[in-house]
């Protein structure tokens, strides 16, 4: 790494920005999904439906402990994404 | 042996656990003192993150708040889990790979001016004593009901406990305490849950419970909103609050959340920026185990309240009726003098006269499932371990805010390391004498300060801390404009609805229907706009500056 001329650095730098964005990006569209989509304004309307295999009415199910599990999900696919993102620029910390 | 017996014997049990803890983990270097040294493995560490943000509010009053609530008691689901992403996405990575030891450190670096340092300075102890008071208050509270010790004794047990481990140990010790903190506390939480599940829907998950059926079959969330329509109460799984609000105050909670200075240091803890990452998603596994019982507690302590005593004879009630009378906690009124107890909504025409505390759900909730008194001692000592734990996060920013921020940072740069852990140890203690004495004369609106506190970090800090990290442009006149604007917004708007006019704070009064509890995302909002709008007629921050935002966002190279 220390071998390449900046202008390289500074475009692989931002080329691993732009692509953490896009990433944060979706993961924060998912996010606001579950939570203020599913859970809160559509949360009248998914509560005609239950849960495939419980008795949760849909919306209040994601408005209590749905969108939970799926911020969890989110955070690990995130870390996941990124070491990974890490490894393929060669930004590993030693 | 008796609920007192067990209880003094848990609660022993458990502060010797913290104080051997505390003793095997001191600090030697002011490093130590503030980020544990800088090695916490990050599962250990999400550990820990989760008994700090774990109040005696989550512990005790969280289940009981959703059950008087239903539906829009999702808001603190919601809100208090949803910023762990922001703060997994936006800010624990960079923030990590700054790689210093406080948040008014990033402030006062990244915008180059010490005025914003001391901004964030008096945000963060600001924000810290609001909490902190309200966890003194806690101890106190379950130490002299459970010990029957009054309230300014327990106080100061918590005291001594709290001021032996952060003071000597600072957050090295409490890191590992609040690992041992997290053990008690779960498991005091979860055990009269399983037996709640198992004797409510006859499942021994109680997250699974919420969604099973009760022996005659019907389910348990239908079987509540019948219960409730009875009684003329609003439906359980509808809410009664304006979508509006709910939308505001969730986003404000998970701001809020991604905002407070004692969260957001646990992450310089760990060793690298991607063990920041994955520290964040176990922290959240943590919090979520018990996030997501509450609402199942929740469900079945309000139907078991409701079948247990709606209609019934006074006389009838079970022995922990009577006890929990004498606490103030229940409170039962015959106005009509039939003997009944009628226990009625809003929507109904016969008069209400029960009062039910918010705290009672968890507190009571062993002894009206009828479990052995072990279990009931049980939730004392998680309790404490909950409003510790927090305590001890809350006074380590204070102290590091006083000794490292404004001592080392502001006025005296060159301070020998020595004399700096001296100052930190010193100012920990004051701040654990205040924070005493502020849990044994509480300032009466706690509940009301702790919105504020979320509205603060929402509006201040959050949007502050986002702009360093994703705008390289972003200057310190903007910076410093977006905090004034957001800041005396939100406290304006707190201030006014809550302490100059409260009579005022009515839905048709708010703006846009918002409530005082959710105004801090509209601050959040402006403090944006203005920093976004006001940052143009200054010139960008130096070169240095910038390649320092740079290197903060990539892990892998070098930060100076």
């Amino acid at each position: 790494m220390t071998s390449s001329p900046p202008s390289e650095l500074q475009d692989r730098g931002s080329q691993y920005w732009r692509r953490n964005i896009r990433l944060l990006l979706g993961l924060l569209a998912v996010w606001a999904t579950v939570s203020f989509g599913c859970g809160i304004l559509l949360h009248h309307f998914l509560d005609n439906y239950t849960l495939p295999g419980s008795e949760y009415p849909l919306g209040f199910w994601f408005a209590q402990q749905g969108s939970i599990l799926v911020f969890i999900a989110i955070v690990f696919y995130y870390a996941h994404a990124m070491s990974k993102l890490d490894r393929e620029f060669d930004l590993e910390e030693k | 042996m008796s609920v007192q017996g067990w209880s003094i014997l848990l609660i022993a049990l458990s502060f010797a656990l913290y104080i051997g803890v505390a003793i095997a983990s001191r600090a030697g270097s002011t490093k130590e003192f503030y980020i544990a040294g800088g090695g916490v493995h990050p599962v250990v560490n999400g550990m820990a993150t989760a008994a700090d943000w774990m109040s005696a509010a989550s512990f005790i009053s969280m289940a009981g708040v959703i059950s008087i609530q239903g539906y829009d008691g999702s808001v603190y689901l919601m809100g208090w889990t949803g910023g762990y992403v922001l703060l997994a996405l936006l800010l624990a990575p960079y923030l990590r790979k700054f790689g210093k030891f406080t948040i008014p450190d990033f402030v006062g670096d990244r915008y180059e001016s010490s005025t914003a340092r001391i901004v964030a300075i008096v945000c963060a102890i600001f924000v810290s004593f609001t909490y902190v008071s309200g966890q003194m208050q806690g101890v106190g509270i379950v130490l002299s009901r459970f010990l029957e010790v009054d309230t300014t004794t327990g106080v100061v047990i918590g005291m001594v406990i709290v001021f032996f481990y952060a003071v000597l140990g600072g957050m090295k010790g409490i890191t590992y305490t609040q690992v041992a903190q997290y053990c008690v506390l779960i498991f005091a939480y979860m055990v009269p849950a399983i037996f709640l599940a198992l004797h409510m829907v006859d499942t021994p998950i109680p997250q699974l419970g919420l969604g099973g059926t009760l022996e005659d079959g019907t389910p348990l969330l239908a079987n509540l909103n019948n219960l409730h329509q009875d009684l003329g109460f609003g439906s359980y799984t509808s809410g009664s609050r304006a979508t509006i609000d709910v939308f505001f105050i969730t986003a404000a909670l998970m701001a809020g959340t991604a905002g407070l200075p004692h969260v957001i240091v646990r992450f310089y803890t760990v060793p690298k920026v991607k063990d920041a990452r994955r520290s964040v998603g176990w922290a959240l596994v943590f919090i979520a185990i018990l996030y997501t019982t509450a609402p199942a507690i929740a469900a079945f302590a309000r139907t078991n309240l409701l079948q247990t005593v709606s209609g019934q004879a006074y006389d009838d009630m079970p022995e922990w009726f009577n006890k929990w009378e004498t606490t103030g906690l229940l409170a039962h009124n015959d106005l009509n003098g039939d003997g009944l107890i009628q226990y009625t909504g809003p929507n109904s025409d016969v008069p209400n006269e029960l009062t039910v505390h918010k705290d009672i759900m968890v507190l009571a909730n062993p002894e009206i499932a009828g479990l052995p008194n072990w279990v009931i001692a049980l939730v004392a000592a998680g309790g404490l371990a909950a409003a510790l734990s927090t305590a001890a996060g809350l006074l380590l920013v204070v102290s590091s805010a006083v000794s490292h921020d404004l001592l080392k940072r502001c006025l005296k740069p060159d301070i020998s390391e020595r004399d700096e852990l001296r100052a930190a140890r010193i100012s920990a203690g004051f701040a654990v004498c205040l924070a005493g004495w502020f849990g044994v004369h509480p300032p009466g609106f706690v509940a009301e300060v702790v919105a504020f506190a979320f509205g603060l970090a929402a509006s201040s800090f959050f949007p502050v801390l986002v702009m360093g990290i994703f705008s390289k442009r972003m200057n310190r006149l903007g910076a410093i404009s977006g905090m004034i604007a957001g800041i005396s917004f939100t406290a304006g708007y707190i201030l006014w609805f809550k302490f100059i006019s409260p009579e005022s704070s009515k839905a048709e009064n708010w703006w846009f229907g918002i409530s005082p509890e959710g105004i801090g995302t509209l601050g959040m909002l402006l403090n944006f706009l203005v920093a976004g709008a006001i940052h143009r007629f200054a010139p960008p921050p130096s070169n240095e500056t910038q390649r320092m935002v740079e290197a903060i966002r990539t892990p892998g190279s070098a930060t100076e």
